[in-house]
């Protein structure tokens, strides 16, 4: 009885009950330039004008969370990287840090800080990619080229020390896999360099732009309240003023010790969810810049045993990666391997907004609110 | 609120509740029929304040399913885990899309891999999977002689 | 010094001597066909590859270099490539006007060269009507493009088809407009007379303001007529994957292809003619011994550099600026070019009877 006064308004599926003939449904994706992956969105339009989106997914599903039960708590770790490839970094970490919690394993302190520098860089890395394939989304294409430069040079650390470029697998639980490489601090450094440089460009090469500011503001509106009921993380919430930086709010690993801000815009648009990554990127710079010089030296894995039994209870861990709150959810029975795991994905719920976001807006303004969701399809399917 | 003031506090709006000790969240148990009030109070309650979904899924005992939902406040920075049994030859629950906006995806996602049936959801279909797939892929009894491989 | 002219005369001379009026118009008919043709062929292979090259230098890369020297012959590979695939009609389309689409496209685009001066006294046909006929025959290409999108029964090509069916029509009023400005001006609507009218210096510096402000309007007017970025909406590849021309492939798809660069070609080449003297060499008033110095420099050179500059100005559009969504392209035309450009007419008018302009 009461149900009928919670309806913030109406629920986001339903379909539209006009005769047909009057809406035109077009189908966007699998295959389709905007999408970066196979989303499908089933879109209802009267003109150009968008009536209802419906999701459907599930083509690049790999029921990882059915995977990861049959495999060890060494092995499934490696799987997580394959969800969000492009934070695979933060994923394993995630992952790590769940076990360590189950072991009761300290972490060394060379790791600790080892773990944070990557997971910055990789959002680093990740924000990049995306403010690229955004610029792309609307038209601009030469923005993505320059956002691929400095990823790549990004890349090339992590392909040194890690030994590769996308799925890393180089956190484990107790520590890192393998140390440093010998150049990387002195790399990382350049890097930080010449990127607060690449900022001041990417802004005036495209935030600056009457176009650009044009097609943002204003678009995909998510006011903070439905950004909390429709569990937005990340910089999708930040953008509607949401604070949810787990990273400040649960903090894991050393960063209650390090001096950084979590980013929050009121604009509530696509512009606000812009802004808030840009400037996100400044803040993984300031980061890393107070870690790089003082990585202690020591081990860089604890001792753990060949064959990891995590106890039997329930285990969750949260950690923010680009796109935002990562839970991963263990339920051990005692064994050598999970008896059920869930991964939470930011993309999933932050997907879930899009239908509410761009409902009576044009054709344009979907590409504009869905590029700055930052959706990675592997994270929403898994 | 620490985990020994939210017992309190929660024992207090619903006394069927039945504790889970040694989780870092406090975990409770609740009847499937009290779920909807329960959720609903929880939300509403200033000094709860449970306005955040942010996971909601589902566990197979192979006995009985549990639903897990796990709550946080934006406001007070708590957290809990709100559990409910469910039967596994025909599981039923009150959907909470209506409250938090995040289960219409996440309870559509339970339904096709666990079979759980929610009342009153607004969209109740498969959103993975094929429309015609039989059996629900994430229960500890399903089988799939062609793509599971036994290790 | 060999001129474009001159080669034309000792043609033209020459067939004269050997046959009478009608056959020597017959093979010089036969001529400017295949003339104009080639053109088509070699303007395209040019400015695709001229696009390419300025698309990596700005998105720092190196754009092709593999097909001969700095890989001017990969638009020719690539032509190649597309002739030989297949051109496929789908099964929904309606087959007569799907086909006739590209057809008509290319077709239009073609006839807009007829009255273009390439160089001095070197032009097909000097219409006395030279721009109020361009203005009229491009107009036809929005016909094609609402043909193929209709006709290719997909509802990408549907979408784009009528956003370029709006957006070309608006944007041809303010493209007419500015193009007036000049013709009050010069007082003819021939192209040879617009261009002689710029003896003494260009119109975009002896027309005051109102020619700079009829300059700008008229560029953002053709960028938007030739469906380039940041105007794209009618392929839109996020939005639509490629808009009108989703369903073609092969050298239906290449006729599209090639039209469009064509198209960009002629307005480049009519605005190079209105606002930067056509193949008039850069006059500065009375100034002989500079004018004489500009003069040694051939006519088609001066007007295919102003032409290609106004390219590349396009081209450097594209890869700058993100595209406009649908509305505010219609708001931009119809809220400040029409209104902007309907005062600049009046302001033009008023200077053309004061005489301020000569």
């Amino acid at each position: 009885m009461f149900r009928q006064t919670e309806i913030i308004n109406q629920p986001s599926t339903i379909p539209p009950s006009k005769e047909e003939g009057e809406y035109l449904t077009i189908n966007v994706g699998p295959q389709h330039p905007a999408t970066h992956g196979v989303l499908h969105l089933v879109i209802t339009l009267s003109g150009e004008t968008i009536i209802n989106i419906e999701p459907h997914l599930g083509y690049i599903h790999r029921s990882i969370e059915k995977m990861c039960e049959s495999l060890s708590y060494r092995q499934f770790i490696y799987v997580t990287s394959r969800m969000d490839y492009l934070s695979s970094h933060i994923n394993n970490h995630a992952c790590a840090l769940v076990v360590e919690k189950g072991l009761q394993v300290e972490v060394p302190q060379r790791a600790q800080y080892i773990r944070v520098i990557m997971d910055e860089l990789t959002r680093i890395a990740s924000h990049s990619l995306w403010w690229g394939a955004m610029a792309m989304d609307l038209g601009a294409f030469t923005p993505f080229f320059h956002a691929f430069r400095e990823r790549e040079a990004i890349n090339e650390i992590m392909e040194e020390t890690c030994g590769a470029r996308l799925t890393m697998n180089y956190m484990v639980p107790g520590g890192v896999m393998v140390d440093l490489h010998p150049n990387f601090q002195q790399k990382t450094k350049a890097l930080i360099q010449a990127y607060y440089n690449r900022l001041d460009e990417w802004d005036e090469l495209v935030t600056g732009n009457i176009i650009f500011q044009n097609r943002m503001k204003g678009v995909g509106m998510l006011s903070a309240e439905n950004a909390i009921s429709y569990g937005c993380t990340g910089p999708v919430a930040r953008g509607s003023g949401v604070s949810c930086d787990v990273r400040k709010i649960y903090p894991y690993e050393i960063y209650n010790q390090l001096q950084f801000d979590e980013i929050l815009e009121t604009g509530c648009d696509s512009l606000a969810r812009y802004n808030v990554r840009l400037k996100e990127i400044r803040q993984s710079l300031k980061i890393v810049e107070q870690l790089i010089d003082n990585i202690p030296e020591g081990e860089f894995q604890a001792k753990t045993k060949a064959v990891l039994k995590l106890p039997k209870g329930e285990f969750y861990q949260r950690v923010e990666t680009a796109r935002g709150e990562l839970g991963v959810y263990i339920v051990s029975e005692g064994g050598t391997t999970p008896y059920r795991i869930k991964f939470r994905s930011p993309g999933f719920s932050n997907l879930s907004a899009l239908n509410h976001m761009v409902k009576g807006s044009k054709i344009g303004d979907l590409i504009a609110a869905m590029g700055t969701l930052d959706l990675v399809i592997p994270d929403i399917d898994r | 609120m620490t985990n020994e003031e939210l017992k309190i506090k929660l024992t207090e709006l619903n006394p069927a509740a039945t504790f889970e000790e040694g989780g870092e969240w406090l975990n409770l148990f609740i009847d499937a029929a009290d779920l909807l009030s329960f959720t609903k109070t929880i939300k509403e309650n200033s000094e709860l304040y449970f306005d955040y979904l942010f996971c909601l899924t589902c566990v197979d005992w192979k006995t009985h399913l549990t639903m897990v939902y796990h709550f946080s406040s934006t406001k007070h920075r708590h957290n809990i885990v709100v559990k409910v049994k469910l039967d596994r030859t025909n599981p039923e629950i009150e959907t909470l899309s209506f409250l938090w906006r995040t289960a219409e995806f996440h309870e559509r996602e339970v339904y096709e891999l666990f079979g759980v049936k929610f009342l009153n959801h607004p969209d109740l279909r498969r959103l993975i999977l094929t429309d015609d797939f039989e059996g629900w892929p994430l229960r500890k009894d399903f089988e799939d002689p062609i793509n599971m491989i036994k290790l | 010094m060999i001129s474009l002219e001159k080669i034309a005369t000792l043609i033209d001379g020459w067939l004269h001597q050997h046959f009478n009026d009608v056959i020597t118009l017959l093979i010089e008919c036969v001529l400017v066909g295949v003339g104009a043709i080639a053109l088509f062929a070699l303007l395209g292979l040019g400015l695709v590859w001229m696009e390419r090259k300025v698309a990596a230098l700005m998105q720092i890369r190196m754009g092709p270099n593999r097909v001969g020297p700095k890989g001017i012959f990969q638009t020719s590979a690539d032509t190649l490539k597309l002739i030989m695939k297949e051109g496929l009609t789908p099964d929904g389309a309606d087959k007569l006007l799907f086909n006739l689409a590209p057809v008509l496209v290319i077709i239009v685009a073609m006839l807009i060269l007829a009255p273009i001066a390439f160089a001095k006294n070197f032009q097909i046909w000097d219409i006395n009507i030279g721009v109020l006929y361009v203005s009229a025959v491009s107009s036809m290409s929005v016909i094609g493009i609402l043909m193929a999108g209709w006709s290719s029964g997909n509802k990408y090509a549907l979408l784009g088809a009528m956003r370029s069916g709006a957006q070309i029509v608006s944007y041809e009023l303010s493209a007419g407009i500015s193009v007036l400005t000049i013709v009050v001006l010069t007082g003819s609507l021939q192209i040879s007379e617009i261009v002689q009218s710029q003896q003494t210096g260009w119109w975009i510096f002896k027309g005051h303001i109102p020619a700079i402000i009829a300059f700008v309007i008229f560029i953002i007017a053709a960028t938007a007529e030739t469906n380039r970025a940041p105007f794209d909406l009618a392929e839109a590849e996020s939005e639509l994957t490629a808009g009108f021309h989703t369903e073609y492939s092969g050298m239906k798809f290449a006729l599209f292809f090639l039209a469009e660069y064509i198209n960009i070609f002629i307005v480049c080449a009519i605005g190079a003619t209105l606002f930067l003297g056509g193949w008039m060499p850069l006059h500065i008033g009375n100034v002989q011994a500079f004018n004489h110095a500009m003069d040694y420099i051939p006519s088609s050179i001066w007007f295919l550099g102003k032409t290609l500059f106004l390219i590349f100005v396009i081209m450097w559009f594209r890869w700058t600026f993100p595209r406009l969504r649908v509305d505010q392209l219609l708001n931009l035309e119809w809220k400040y070019l029409l209104p902007i450009s309907l005062v600049n007419l009046l302001v033009m008018t008023v200077i053309a009877i004061l005489g301020w302009h000569l």
